[in-house]
């Protein structure tokens, strides 16, 4: 089987001692595919800084159709007095989380201060919600356009298709069992499996690109008064503005977690080689050697 | 090896040196005004792509009582200060007057008791605070629009201006203010309110007259309201866009 867009490259690997296989260099990503998918890393970072700083505002979660400080709030971070000092505490539930120094009261310009997120995860770091809120909006433009380019891309090209849609096999319990076995063990696909993304992957992905980020969207849309006049079946879909505006923190936590997984998958699974295949398009996989 | 050692120790000390100004480098970048400026071109954007999706008559959602909110949060103002708001509250408000003027054919100026006598809308919404709470309450008030149409406006007329009796902030320009178009404006659901929940405004919540704009968060929705001015230009009043809020860097267009 040969790419006509692989080449070998010309030091043996470490594992030619053997003689058996050698590195070679496969096309992986399309040029589309790298601008949106660095993009998308520049909007998310921003786009979570600066929504962590419009949180601050308000740094309670409420489900239902109305929320403010006399309703029962289910998500809460908070600061108290303590002397004279400040406490900060997370409140999930009935469960009460001291989180003094990272939520609730924090270090800024040297005295603890009351802020939900520390000044090192917002935008502006000092309190502003007007400034956060015209990031926060511009960078949205910059995601969905960005992401309706890769959207767009993926179906015309059929590179979700080919490269997402797992196939009925895949899904299969064993194999899934099996591959979750071998993330557990950190074992990673080798030679022409390599090729290819495995089932764990594909479905991490296919959930972030077509559930995680669309209802960030959806229930970013609805938290607007303006879009639930235009669109009133928003606040019908997720059950109030609210519980829209607890929808989009949570799912922001999600995406978070996969963005940690995904990245310690890049440093475990070789850095140098994922991130060059992010940059350049070319993945090096180890195949056999021919005679 | 398909990265050398050298080459290796240069990738790592540049991407932890673009990490370090990357976090460094963002209040540099947010105090940035060109960069502001362009920041600021998503607003048009949104009210454009907003305005074109709603009609001018599109209502927003009207809630039963069984959805309304136990406690409303009063926000801003809670008491206005100073004499005059004081001897208006003493008297029950029978001697304020709403002032109509600018652009306008005729001139008004309207007792509480001559609003009421104008029919009335009630209404049952939701009120967003730009900081993200909710809480829904019921609004009776008549539309700005019967108000406007008694005034009659003149062709060069753009705007409202709500001039209000609390002082937010106590500077030159600290008086609360706000203004909205003429879409809004003739909207079904802008409405000057004197009841709240079936009561008379409260005092934490605007009394006598506080304005409803309920396709826009709540720092549009101006309390305290003594006059309405009708111009042609924003420019001229507080520093020059549009509100107190504004002045100080709040969207204008807040529909989202």
């Amino acid at each position: 089987m040969f790419h006509p867009r692989s080449r070998s490259v010309g030091k043996p690997s470490s594992s030619d001692v053997a003689g058996a296989t050698q590195k070679k260099l496969v096309f992986r990503h399309p040029l589309l595919v790298r601008l949106t998918h660095w993009m998308n890393v520049l909007c998310l970072f921003i786009l979570l800084l600066s929504g962590l700083q419009i949180f601050n505002a308000h740094p309670s979660l409420y489900w239902g159709k109305y929320g403010a400080d006399a309703d029962p709030a289910f998500i809460d971070i908070r600061a108290y007095r303590d002397g004279n000092s400040i406490r900060g505490e997370t409140r999930i539930g009935s469960l009460a989380i001291p989180t003094t120094g990272f939520l609730g009261a924090s270090e800024y310009n040297g005295a603890l201060s009351v802020r939900a997120f520390p000044s090192w995860l917002t935008i502006p770091s000092y309190r502003d919600l007007s400034t956060g809120r015209r990031w926060h909006f511009f960078f949205a433009w910059v995601f969905v356009l960005n992401g309706l380019a890769y959207v767009i891309y993926g179906i015309a090209a059929g590179h979700f298709r080919r490269k997402l849609v797992p196939n009925t096999n895949e899904l299969a319990p064993s194999h899934l069992a099996h591959e979750i076995a071998d993330h557990a063990r950190l074992r990673f696909p080798k030679g022409d499996k390599a090729r290819h993304y495995n089932t764990l992957q594909k479905l991490a992905y296919l959930s972030v690109i077509f559930v995680l980020l669309p209802l960030m969207v959806a229930t970013g849309l609805t938290m607007s008064p303006a879009m639930d006049a235009a669109w009133p079946w928003l606040l019908d879909v997720f059950g109030g503005r609210q519980s829209a505006r607890t929808i989009h923190f949570i799912s922001a936590t999600l995406i978070v977690g996969f963005v940690f997984v995904h990245v310690a998958m890049v440093l475990l699974s070789g850095v140098w080689n994922n991130l060059r295949s992010m940059v350049t398009g070319r993945y090096a996989i180890e195949v056999e050697k021919h005679p | 090896m398909i990265v050398s050692p050298t080459r290796r120790r240069l990738l790592i000390g540049s991407a932890a040196t673009a990490a370090a100004a990357l976090l460094g480098g963002c209040d540099a970048l947010v105090d940035n005004q060109h960069v502001a400026r362009v920041l600021e071109g998503a607003e048009a954007l949104n009210k454009d792509l907003q305005r074109a999706l709603l009609s001018d008559t599109t209502l927003a959602r009207e809630y039963t009582e069984a959805d309304m909110s136990p406690v409303f949060k009063a926000n801003g103002t809670q008491h206005p200060e100073g004499d005059a708001y004081a001897s208006l509250l003493d008297n029950g408000f029978a001697d304020w007057r709403l002032t109509v003027d600018g652009k306008v054919d005729r001139p008004l100026s309207l007792s509480l008791a001559e609003l009421k006598q104008l029919p009335a809308r009630t209404q049952i919404t939701r009120h967003d605070c730009v900081e993200g709470w909710s809480a829904i309450g019921k609004w009776t008030g008549v539309q700005l629009g019967t108000v406007l149409k008694t005034a009659g406006l003149n062709t060069d007329a753009r705007y409202a201006v709500f001039h209000c009796a609390d002082k937010y902030e106590n500077t030159a320009d600290g008086q609360y203010y706000e203004s909205i178009d003429l879409v809004d404006a003739f909207h079904p659901q802008t409405i000057l309110a004197y009841t709240m929940n079936d009561q008379n405004l409260p005092v934490a919540h605007g009394a006598p007259l506080r304005l409803r704009v309920e396709r826009q968060l709540g720092y549009k929705h101006a309390k305290y309201i003594m006059r309405i001015e009708i111009v042609d230009s924003l420019k001229a009043i507080g520093r020059g866009r549009g509100g107190f809020w504004e002045d100080r860097g709040y969207e204008w267009y807040a529909g989202i």
